[in-house]
């Protein structure tokens, strides 16, 4: 009698389950410092509307990602949805097989053909991931610093040399704060954030791409021009200073400047107390057009192999809805929607941000579309053509000329 | 009629778990990645292209280049452990063996910890006491006037390397102290009386009677440095990242593989090309061990007491 309870027990549990559980998603993604907010804001806000499926936000360290991931892929344990890293990455998981194709999902028609090449085919007939955001490169400064040594925000080359130079001159604050350690902080937030205001923008990314202009040409050589000059502003032992030591340095408010992407508003409105403003590169002469990269950053697609893929496809339609793109760019500000719905942000250093959409010709950078697909790895050289230029163990000249013949290596156009 | 020698079955049984868990683990996956190695991508698929990925590494400039970077520092590394840990782990041992020294089990097991502590945690630490942000390095030096010496060790290319060789000579002094620790003990009492009565006492009974005693478990620690030196990775990867700056002046052969296996940031990975290095990293290591077995351990003197 009781082993007869205990087996119907048993088995209308075994019975019971698959009818009620819940479909489960996991998330792969490089963006651990969001973990909160998935879990707090955006996970809740689906499920509001979608209770049948839970979703898991399991992130892992920025720098492991990629190799991570493909080795997750490769051995069928990732995730069923994958956050997308632009161009490259992303199209190579696709030619795999390890990325769906998406082209088809309803909420794509909310994108523009854009925001949307980072993560099509070449021919831009495939499109595998659902953009999410991008991010925009600029300076952040601290404000009270500038008034308390009445320093204007620069507009030019001269002026932004000129406060860095009163900065130090007044001996307070470190001017600026970068280091060279981690090296991608000098490519990234160095070479590519000032960089396309020598190129100007799109313009040259696309010549560079199509052969038709050189990293040795004055335009390219330009950027480490001025980044040989930023080694008298950086701090003390700036060589072996990591990123997040810079980090550390200027929301201490112990540096004036600092040279940034926009995804580090969120963290620098919890860390620093005291008021921040942003400036676009500043550009050569006065009255120059200005070019800021606003680059196609984060997107998240499908794992080919998941086993809700049907699930899978309901959050990504989502993704896709102007909902998501107002809870996502105000749970992170400096994440800019790509969504084609204006979102309307809060934040005032992230309205600051993309105030320069409307005066500034945008671009992404130069290294990631197409240009990175070789080896020598041309973004991988640029972090460390950049960190060397800082440093000042190789001449800007000889950088460029080094990261064009590893280019002329292999890709054709530039043979 | 002399009976058959029986067949003893047990000897298979009891070497039978090692050998099947060690090739299961370690010699099945090794075949597997050099096997991997005389492949490639080609126009057509996956290929076999024979000893082309080595042709390619050792033959193109840039790989080459990297490779011998790689292995440069790989080498000047080791040397670091052998000319800095193991006289000091020697030497350790040579003291904390001395009857008359007090307190040495703390000693002992002080010098041992850092050796249990993950490379992670060893690798931050450093980095944190080096930095000349917030680290106490220079104001460790400032408080007894040599502030100037200070540099910001890790970020120059000049100094990184040896740095990081000596922050792992830092943790890893225990374990030649340890072994050379236990060889010294195990040196008979009659001998080291015998020799006191020959009126060889102090420095030179260490130098004439311990040290020829101990010179296998020397060799045995100079071959345990070498295949961990050649297949160190951690602390490079925790402190410098993948990209081992600056300007790949601490690349050495594991970084270099994780790189290029594994792919960093908008590289991909080629674990074709990435299996070929590790090819070559196993063939330096088993010559290494090669010479030392059949060059140097045969002729070692050996005592039987």
């Amino acid at each position: 009698m009781n082993k007869t309870y205990l087996t119907a027990l048993l088995t209308s549990t075994l019975l019971a389950g698959p009818a009620l559980a819940q479909t489960t998603l996991t998330i792969e993604s490089w963006r651990n410092d969001d973990l909160t907010i998935w879990q707090d804001t955006i996970i809740p806000a689906f499920n509001a509307q979608h209770p049948e499926i839970s979703v898991v936000f399991a992130p892992s360290a920025p720098a492991e990602y990629n190799a991570a991931l493909n080795s997750k892929l490769a051995a069928g344990s990732a995730g069923d949805l994958i956050t997308c890293r632009p161009f490259d990455a992303s199209l190579e998981l696709f030619n795999q097989g390890h990325l769906a194709d998406l082209t088809d999902l309803a909420g794509m028609a909310n994108f523009s053909d854009v925001a949307k090449s980072a993560w099509q085919t070449d021919d831009g007939a495939a499109t595998f991931c659902v953009p999410m955001a991008s991010v925009i490169h600029g300076f952040i400064y601290n404000a009270d610093a500038f008034a308390e040594l009445g320093i204007e925000v620069p507009a030019t080359e001269a002026e932004f040399f000129a406060a860095l130079d009163k900065i130090k001159a007044d001996g307070t604050y470190i001017p600026m704060a970068m280091g060279t350690n981690d090296q991608w902080e000098a490519a990234t937030m160095g070479y590519n954030n000032i960089g396309p205001n020598y190129w100007k923008g799109e313009e040259g990314r696309r010549a560079l791409i199509a052969g038709e202009q050189k990293l040795t040409d004055p335009q390219w050589v330009a950027p480490f021009e001025q980044l040989a000059k930023w080694k008298d502003y950086l701090g003390d032992g700036f060589e072996a200073q990591t990123y997040p030591d810079s980090q550390n340095l200027f929301t201490l408010g112990r540096a004036a400047i600092y040279p940034a992407g926009s995804w580090e508003i969120s963290g620098f409105n919890a860390q620093a107390d005291f008021k921040m403003g942003a400036f676009p590169p500043p550009v050569a002469a006065e009255g120059d057009t200005c070019y800021i990269s606003d680059h196609t950053d984060i997107a998240i697609g499908l794992n080919a192999k998941s086993p809700n893929a049907e699930a899978a496809r309901v959050f990504l339609d989502w993704v896709a809805s102007p909902e998501f793109a107002t809870l996502y760019a105000n749970a992170l500000p400096g994440f800019f929607s790509l969504n084609s719905t204006p979102v309307e942000m809060q934040d005032p250093l992230a309205q600051e941000f993309v105030s320069w959409r409307g005066k500034c010709e945008p671009t992404i950078r130069s290294t990631y579309q197409i240009l990175s697909r070789g080896t020598p790895n041309l973004e991988n050289e640029t972090w460390n053509a950049s960190a060397n230029v800082i440093r000042g163990s190789e001449t800007p000249a000889d950088a460029a000329k080094r990261l064009q013949d590893g280019l002329a290596s292999w890709y054709e156009p530039q043979k | 009629m002399a009976a058959r020698k029986p067949v003893r079955w047990h000897i298979a049984v009891f070497l039978a778990p090692a050998v099947l868990v060690y090739t299961a683990i370690m010699i099945i996956p090794l075949i597997g990645t050099l096997n991997l190695s005389l492949f490639n991508k080609g126009p057509d698929g996956v290929q076999f292209v024979g000893l082309a990925n080595f042709a390619t590494l050792f033959g193109d400039p840039r790989w080459s280049a990297s490779f011998w970077n790689a292995l440069g520092n790989n080498a000047w590394f080791f040397l670091i452990h052998m000319l800095v840990q193991n006289p000091i782990g020697i030497a350790l041992a040579a003291i904390l063996s001395t009857p008359k020294l007090r307190m040495a089990a703390f000693y002992r097991t002080a010098i041992f910890i850092p050796t249990i502590l993950s490379f992670v945690i060893v690798g931050f630490v450093w980095k944190l006491i080096l930095s000349p942000i917030w680290g106490i390095a220079p104001g460790l030096l400032d408080l007894v006037g040599l502030k100037s010496l200070f540099a910001p060790w890790l970020g120059r290319e000049e100094y990184a390397l040896t740095t990081l060789a000596l922050i792992s000579v830092w943790q890893f002094v225990g374990i030649p102290m340890m072994l050379i620790y236990a060889a010294l003990l195990s040196i008979p009492d009659e001998v080291l009386e015998a020799a006191e009565m020959d009126g060889i006492t102090g420095a030179s009974q260490f130098w004439k009677i311990k040290l020829p005693l101990i010179l296998p478990s020397i060799g045995i620690i100079s071959i345990l440095t070498f295949v961990g030196n050649f297949n160190a990775f951690d602390l490079i990867y925790v402190a410098q990242g993948a990209l081992a700056g600056p300007d790949f002046s601490t690349d050495i052969l594991g970084t270099f593989l994780y790189r290029t296996f594994f792919g960093f940031q908008l590289q991909l990975g080629d674990p074709y090309m990435g299996s070929a290095i590790a090819g070559a990293m196993f063939g330096i290591i088993l010559l290494g061990v090669c010479i030392y077995l059949f060059g140097i351990q045969t002729r070692l003197r050996r005592y039987q007491f």
